[in-house]
């Protein structure tokens, strides 16, 4: 693929990731947030979140049915928008929710298992968005790169469980969530257990008689 | 002869020009898809808005002018606008999203609307709303509402005490309780289609809750008649509660010996107790309840005990473990 391909992807990806952005603040400007702003942005914020790491983790598993192998240049441009939106939905919640107060943030986060739970995913993806750029892969080496970034599974899976804890008895969204990630996880591992073996070593020849 | 294949030199495309259709085509594939983004993003993120138009109730006693008011009836903070109170509410017989319940109960139709009010008393009875709602003037009472979601509003009532009711209909001695229930018809409530709840809705008091003046048995907000999506024709409200007791669309008033079962705290019975009262100092297991949003406000204010009704409902708990029975 040409550089010229990657980067036209590369805006791609920004321009859609930062629409929802761009209407949040439109909306927020207007006061079309509906009679909660200060809920619907932290609802927003963190939904963009699970919508983004799913996105991300959807690319490998379409790549390799497809064989589309550009689509790769999608994932960490997906990565990034995920966490983006992650730390967007964490100063919501710090500045919304606990009034820019550090204190009282950091005693719900640890007194509620449902912020523990998100404060674990977000932590987990911080590593990820850190070591995405080229260089730091070339560093790492593919095979140290690509097993650090199996954590983002388990940051998406902390981020659907920190939704589903927090929801009142109507727990349809969350589970359409679980669903999505159930079919992207179980696919790797299908791949996993399909996997070519290495050639058994030959059984030692016994003599006989 | 000619040869087909070859390609004569003014046929080919000018490397500018070729290079401007692709970033052109380019520039169509953003645009397209952003806007498709933004399409997808508006059908998910719908903010409900509309008109109150119900009907205008006749002879509402204003909150101001009324000469047995008790202290409580009439809170003297910023009311919540009747666009808020009636596009951000919950009401899951219609959705389980605060922000549906207003188009999905659009066309709820309450005609021919009947009240039984049975069980231990002397006089049972079943109302036609009209009849009902002769009982006692509507008087204006501005309450706060504390939602156990841990969000508020200030919002002018009209109805009357349910002490009123009750005293017509003479609860027996054995009558300690008083159970409510919600409209059972999924044909009309589609929310009740859906098992997310064990239908109908039920709620419950105590005697002594029932009988306080601020016990109001509301018919209307802001002068009007109940819009559908706030409960209507008739709906309960105990403002020192969390906003769940206050049960909406009550076809069945029925006082009883033991303490009834109730909705939410069946559904999960260490989040959600029988009394529900509003206290900033038990937290709900899964979030704190020490502060609120108000509807229309930008920070967060501290949430009061009894949501500020101490003074008037604080003697009925005297003693009680607030913990225990939370």
């Amino acid at each position: 693929m040409k550089e010229n391909d990657i980067r036209f992807i590369k805006l791609l990806i920004l321009v859609n990731g930062a629409v929802p952005l761009a209407l949040l603040v439109w909306d927020q400007a207007h006061k079309r947030l509906g009679a909660n702003p200060q809920n619907f942005l932290i609802l927003t914020t963190g939904m963009m979140t699970l919508i983004f790491l799913t996105l991300t983790m959807a690319v490998t598993p379409l790549r390799k049915i497809t064989g589309w192998n550009w689509l790769i240049q999608f994932r960490r441009m997906l990565g990034l928008c995920a966490f983006f939106y992650g730390c967007l939905h964490f100063l919501c919640f710090f500045s919304l929710d606990r009034g820019f107060s550090i204190s009282s943030t950091l005693t719900e986060m640890l007194k509620r298992k449902y912020l523990i739970v998100g404060s674990t995913a977000l932590i987990l993806m911080l590593p990820l968005a850190i070591t995405s750029t080229n260089a730091m892969i070339k560093r790492l080496g593919g095979k140290h790169w690509r097993a650090l970034h199996r954590l983002a599974y388990v940051a998406a899976i902390c981020g659907v469980i920190h939704y589903y804890m927090q929801v009142k008895a109507d727990v349809r969204q969350p589970l359409v969530f679980a669903a999505v990630l159930s079919v992207l996880l179980a696919w790797r591992l299908v791949v996993y257990w399909q996997r070519p073996k290495p050639a058994p070593a030959p059984a030692p020849a016994v003599k006989q008689g | 002869m000619k040869d087909a294949n070859k390609i004569a030199g003014s046929e080919i495309t000018p490397p500018a020009v070729y290079f401007n259709r692709r970033n052109f085509i380019r520039a169509g594939i953003l645009a397209a898809s952003a806007a498709a983004t933004g399409v997808v993003y508006r059908k998910l993120n719908r903010v409900a808005t509309g008109e109150i138009k119900t009907a205008q109730l006749e002879g509402v006693i204003s909150a101001s002018a009324a000469t047995n008011a008790v202290p409580g009836f009439r809170v003297d903070e910023a009311e919540t606008s009747l666009e808020d109170i009636s596009h951000y509410n919950n009401f899951y017989e219609f959705s389980t999203d605060k922000e549906g319940v207003a188009s999905a109960a659009a066309d709820f139709d309450t005609k021919g609307w009947r009240v039984s009010v049975e069980g231990l008393v002397n006089k049972p009875q079943v109302f036609d709303l009209d009849d009902l709602l002769k009982i006692s003037p509507p008087e204006e009472r501005i309450y706060r509402m504390r939602c156990v979601e841990g969000w508020s509003m200030v919002i002018p009532w009209a109805g009357f005490s349910l002490s009123k009711l009750l005293d017509v209909v003479e609860p027996a001695s054995g009558a300690k309780f008083v159970a409510f229930e919600t409209l059972l018809d999924p044909r009309r409530m589609p929310g009740q289609r859906s098992d997310v709840l064990n239908w109908p809705y039920v709620e419950g008091l105590r005697m002594d809750e029932a009988m306080h003046p601020l016990t109001l048995l509301a018919s209307g907000i802001y002068g009007r008649a109940l819009p559908p999506q706030d409960g209507a024709p008739i709906r309960l409200v105990t403002p020192w509660k969390y906003g769940f007791k206050g049960i909406k669309s009550i076809v069945k008033i029925k006082l009883v010996a033991t303490q009834p079962r109730t909705t939410w705290s069946e559904y999960a019975s260490n989040e959600y107790g029988f009394y529900a009262n509003v206290n900033p100092h038990v937290d709900h297991p899964r979030w704190s309840q020490a502060t609120e949003q108000r509807i229309g406000e930008s920070g967060r204010r501290p949430t009061l005990m009894f949501n500020g009704y101490e003074e008037q409902v604080g003697h009925l708990y005297a003693g009680m473990d607030l913990r225990k029975n939370f």
